[in-house]
This record gives C-alpha cells, structure tokens and sequence, in this order.
C-alpha cells in the first residue's frame, strides 16, 4: 500500500508542459533591415528543441503510469497552435493556448509568461511544471527559474535524468562542474536540458487522434497578469564579422606581434 | 428546385453563386483546391520528411553498396505510420487518400527511392484487395500488415510480358475447390521478402477469349508449398530493393483467395494503376528534387573561374530548368491524386503525371551529375546514384511509351466525343 501522500500526487499528478514557437533551428537567420529584430514573416518555425524534450519526458512520465494528464501550454498569437498540435501529437492530453499577439508578442519575454504559468499552475492544480532549459531565440534560460520563484516551488534546472521517488523528485542536473543530483518536493518545476531523452516523432496515427484533442483559449488578462514589457529593445545587430587573422612564422614572432598588439 | 426557379436564381445572384454554378457543372476547373495544404497534410509531410532527411539519408549509401534490404528502415517507417496509408481504417489502417500518401513518398523518394520503392511496392500489392478484396479478405490480408511490418508483392510481370500483360502465360486451373498455377514471374519487387502476394494468372485457355474474361488474380500466401522465389537481380539502382524471379510450380490457392470472380483479374490488376501510378509519379518527383537540392547545394559552393559556378548563367539555367520540371512534375501528380480522391476516373491524369516525372527525374538527375562535374562521376557524391536510380522510373509500373499509348487514347477517345 502505498502512502497516503505518494497516491494523491502520483495518481491524479497532473504535469503542465510549456512549448514555445520559435524560428526552426536549421533557419539562417536575418536581422531586419530596420535593425528591431530579426525577420520572421514567412521563415519556417517549429517547437523550441529544448520544449520538444520536456514534452517527451511529461509523456515518459505518463506512460509509466506516474502521472495522469499532460497538458501542453503555450503563449502567443494563432500559429502557436501548431506548436500546441505538435505536443497533442507527441502524447499531450490537452492544450492551452494563451492568447498574446501583436506588440504584446514581440514583447513577451520570460517575466511575463513565468506570471503565466504560476496563475496556469494554480488554475489546473498542476503537480510539476517541465519547461525547456532555455528558447533557442533568446537564450534566456528564465522561465524556469522565475516561475518556481513565483510559485515558491523547488527547481530542478538544467535537468538530465528525472525520477520519481515517493513524492520527491530525484534530478540530475548538468553544471559547469559536472553532474549534481538533488532532490526536489512535488510541486516543483524542472528546466529540461539536451541529454534528458530523445524526443520521439510523432506518429502519422497519432498526429489524426491529436485532431480530438482538446486546445482551450485562455487571454493573460483573464489569468490577471499583465503582459506589458519593462524592456525596451533598442537595436538588433548582427554579430561582427569575423576577422581574418595573421600567419607567423616562429614562436618569437608570435611573441612580437602579440606585444604589438599590446596583448602582452 | 425546378430548373426554370434556378435560372431565375442565377439572374439575380451574385457573381460568387454564378462561380459555383459553373464550377459544379465543370469539375475540371474546380482545381482551386492545390493553394495550400491542411495542417494536417502539412504535418504528415513534416514527420516523413524529418524521417527522410535524418534517418534515411545518411544510411542510403551504403544500402546502395551492399544491395541490402533496408529493413531497419522500413520497419522505422511502419512504426511511424509512413506505410500502409491506403489500408481502410476497419482493418486498422488510416484510409489516407492517395493525395496525402504521394505527399509522403515524395518526402522518402527524396531519402532513398530504393527505400521508396520497397515501401511503395507494399501498396501496389495492396491495391488489388483494397479494391476488389471482400470484407473477409479485406481483415485477412489487409489487417495484418498493421499488426506487424510484413511485407507483400504484385505478381504479374513474367519474363516473356511486362507491357503486354494479355500476354502472360501462368496457368491457374480449378480442381475442385482449389486452383493450380504454374508458371513464371519475373521483377517482383519485394519478391524474396513478401509474405503475400497478389498474382495474376490465366483462367481460360481459349485464346479467342477476351482479356476482359480471361484472366483471374488472387491472392497467394508466400509459404504455399511450390512458390519458389529466385535468387536477388542485380540491377542499375534501387540496389536495396528486393527485386527477384517466382516460380509457381503446383501452387494451390484455395477458392476463397479469388478476388471477385473467375474471370475479373484484368481490370483489377489495371485498375489498381490509377491509384498507385500517382505516388510512382510522386516518388520521381522526390528524386528529381533531391538532384536540384544537391546541385544547388554545390553550385553555391564550388567556385570556377573566380565566381561561384551558381553565378555562372550556364549552370544558373539548367539548375532553372530542373526548378521548372521538378514544380511541374510535382503539380502534375498532385492532380492526379486530386482526381482519383474525388471518385472521378483520373487515367488521363495518372498517366501524365507518371510519364512527366519518370521523364524529368531522369533528365535532373543527369543534369545534376553535369553540375558536378568530374565529382558527380564519382561514388563519394550522391548524385550518381541518382542518375542510376532514375532510369526505372521510365520502365516499371507502365513504360514511357505505354504511358504515352494510354494518353493518346484518352486524349483522342475525349476529342471525338
């Protein structure tokens, strides 16, 4: 008989999932002319790698009977459903799709939608939260962080092995240094990082059932958060072209030249 | 609504119902439909091209190389729902429409057509049951390709007739509740690997018998004893498909196996054309894409003369050439598949279409050699096994010059009307 406790999480768990749209990974991408950022109109977009992986664990998670629903969320304007439908097809029971568009969206960043999640969390009675480590856009690597803040939960980031324990989670997580192991209390929110699974594809079966699936339309308002941005972004540059450097012929003209250059 | 209500209608409507009017009478013109995919379409699409490019890519080489059956590979695609697209949803499959199933053929022609062909031969041999098949034989045969990856075949081409399929010489004779069948199949791809195999045969040995009556197809279970395959053909390209020789040396096929009736085998065999010549025709296409994607790709980055060869016109127009035969060829089998979903009889169209790619697959492939140059010679580049891989497209499933038989009948068969 398990106790008490490990059946209330366990068996009605439900895990809220984060999935962002963001420009596909082999796009070349190209700042606008106007330098505000970068073009987007007509530039294939796909869910974030990174979101793909925190999906694919949450559904892991649910076919080893560990947790009942897996609900994949997701904040900005009509094309995030697809992002939404893609989860649906990977495993997800349902969608969220949380309705920002227009400035709001070229303005959204972490801040506002960790507000999301923690009014989202609350919503649903969410058990664990898995987001991605980070978007491949703007590499924040926010989100995660700030929305365990805001719920005052424990985080798991950057985690690369999830296991359940009882009602803690065990995670592996990837520093600098190596690998730390922490346990974590259920509510928590763990950040997925590369090495946590292999995302599966969707099935071309499974992609027609992702059709019944249910996508909800929820605006942040109703969530009571406001969406207005802080940050305002004044210019957006490519990186500076790389130099070509100089050949030399023997150590002591490297040495040369690098006091030249007043390296040394 | 009586016709003389409807005419007043029109006089009053609005230019839109004067479309739609038109539109119902005139099917032909109703091809608007091809702006743009559904999300689904486009999903499907996505799955089979990730598939392609990441798993079956990299691995074609050395497929080619040995001459090995890609197992791994086709079991990968039946585990993804790649294959069996036509199999109606009551013997489990999806029931996709022969649209959505070109799409993602294009998409895996585009990884390996050997890959391609393997799979695509699974849905020739199907066609015959999904057409013709009753329910029994239907859950039979159908269901249990979607409960594991097997494998099945379309046993008609012998070695003495390919073209002139009246001409084929396997005996089927009725003894009692069974039929005996001798004879000799020749290119059966997937011939060593089937586990069933839809076969035509001659019933009536009168020669003055109509193509129409004399011939039966059935369906064979590839361990009867007396079915003996050959040994694998070594051929120009699609190396990794199984493509052998069959003996039929006393096979009994018991009588449930008849699909429809003694006598009805003809028009199953061609009719089951219309449905698969269209992704045959989509399966060029992916080859003639992949050779403009690779020449393109080496365009931008061999340099001649000091400019990119991209930027010399020479090669700027044959990569332009190859763009415009591969958007055509592309059009041209999504219409044929359009036509066949809606119901309507789509020969003319299927035909087009399959001749169009197989030609043009052909030539792109060559060109993108050309592009190459001294590289493209070579077994280190992947465009000469294009070139190699191409030429069967203007043989199987209906030659060049059929295709063109068949066009000049409908063409002429409509102009006389």
């Amino acid at each position: 008989m398990l106790p008490l406790r490990f059946r209330r999480v366990t068996m009605s768990a439900r895990v809220l999932v984060g999935v962002k749209r963001v420009i596909d990974y082999a796009v070349k991408i190209r700042v606008k002319p106007d330098r505000t950022g970068v073009v987007t109109d007509g530039v294939k977009h796909s869910m974030n790698p990174f979101c793909e992986i925190a999906v694919e664990e949450a559904v892991k998670l649910k076919e080893k009977k560990l947790v009942k629903e897996v609900v994949a969320v997701s904040c900005g304007p009509q094309q995030v459903q697809e992002t939404i439908r893609t989860a649906l097809a990977m495993g997800a029971d349902r969608g969220i799709h949380v309705e920002v568009s227009g400035k709001d969206y070229e303005t959204l960043g972490p801040l506002q939608v960790s507000k999301i999640f923690a009014a989202l969390a609350k919503k649903e009675q969410a058990d664990l939260i898995i987001l991605g480590k980070q978007a491949i856009d703007d590499d924040c690597n926010q989100t995660g962080q700030m929305t365990a803040a805001l719920l005052d939960w424990p985080q798991g980031t950057f985690a690369s092995e999830v296991t359940l324990e009882a009602d803690k989670l065990k995670v592996v997580r990837e520093i600098d240094g190596g690998l730390e192991t922490i346990k974590i209390k259920l509510p928590a929110v763990v950040t997925a990082d590369l090495r946590l699974n292999t995302p599966r594809y969707a099935t071309l079966p499974n992609i027609m059932k992702a059709k019944k699936k249910k996508i909800v339309n929820v605006k942040p308002a109703d969530l009571g958060v406001d969406v207005s941005s802080r940050l305002e972004v004044l210019k957006v540059d490519e990186p500076p072209q790389r130099q070509s450097g100089v050949k030399v012929e023997t150590v002591h003209d490297l040495v040369e030249k690098l006091k030249e250059a007043g390296r040394i | 609504m009586t016709s003389a209500g409807s005419y007043c209608c029109l006089e009053r409507s609005s230019w839109r119902l004067q479309l739609w009017y038109a539109l119902l009478h005139h099917p032909s013109t109703l091809f608007l439909n091809l702006t743009e995919l559904t999300d689904q379409q486009k999903e499907f699409q996505e799955v089979a091209r990730k598939f392609a490019r990441e798993e079956i890519v990299p691995a074609a080489p050395s497929y080619d190389r040995s001459g090995e059956y890609p197992f791994p590979l086709i079991k990968r695609a039946w585990e993804l729902g790649l294959m069996n697209g036509h199999i109606p949803e009551d013997c489990g499959g999806m029931g996709l429409g022969i649209f959505d199933a070109c799409l993602i053929t294009e998409e895996l022609a585009f990884g390996c057509t050997g890959v391609q062909t393997a799979i695509e031969a699974n849905s020739l041999g199907q066609m015959p049951v999904i057409i013709a098949g009753n329910d029994a034989q239907k859950k039979k045969y159908l269901g249990r390709m979607t409960e594991e990856p097997l494998m099945c075949a379309y046993c008609v081409t012998e070695p003495g007739a390919g073209s002139d399929v009246a001409g084929i010489k396997t005996r089927a004779v009725k003894k009692g509740d069974e039929y005996v069948v001798n004879g000799q199949k020749m290119w059966i791809t997937n011939g060593g690997k089937a586990n069933w195999y839809f076969l035509l045969a001659r019933t009536d040995p009168d020669p003055k018998c109509p193509a129409s009556k004399a011939f039966t197809g059935f369906i064979v279970e590839a361990d009867t004893p007396g079915v003996q395959p050959g040994r694998k053909e070594l051929n120009m390209g699609q190396r990794s498909s199984d493509t052998r020789g069959i003996t039929f040396e006393d096979v009994k096929i018991p009588k449930e196996n008849v699909l429809i009736g003694e006598g009805a085998g003809f028009k199953i065999a061609m009719g089951a054309f219309d449905k698969t010549r269209p992704p045959v025709a989509a399966g060029a296409t992916g080859l003639a894409q992949r050779a403009l994607e690779e020449a393109t790709k080496y365009a931008l980055e061999r340099k001649t003369f000091g400019k990119f060869i991209a930027e010399h016109q020479a090669v700027s127009f044959l990569l332009a050439e190859m763009a415009m035969k591969v958007e055509l060829a592309r059009m041209a089998y999504q219409r044929a598949a359009w036509e066949v979903d809606q119901g309507r009889r789509n020969t003319y169209y299927a035909s087009i279409a399959k001749a169009f790619a197989g030609d043009i697959a052909n030539q792109c492939a060559a060109d993108a050699v050309q592009i190459f140059g001294g590289n493209g010679f070579n077994s280190e580049y992947p465009v000469e096994k294009l070139m190699r891989d191409a030429k069967i497209y203007q043989i199987y499933e209906g030659t060049a010059q059929i295709q063109r038989l068949i066009i000049s009948r409908e063409h002429l068969g409509k102009f006389k009307q």
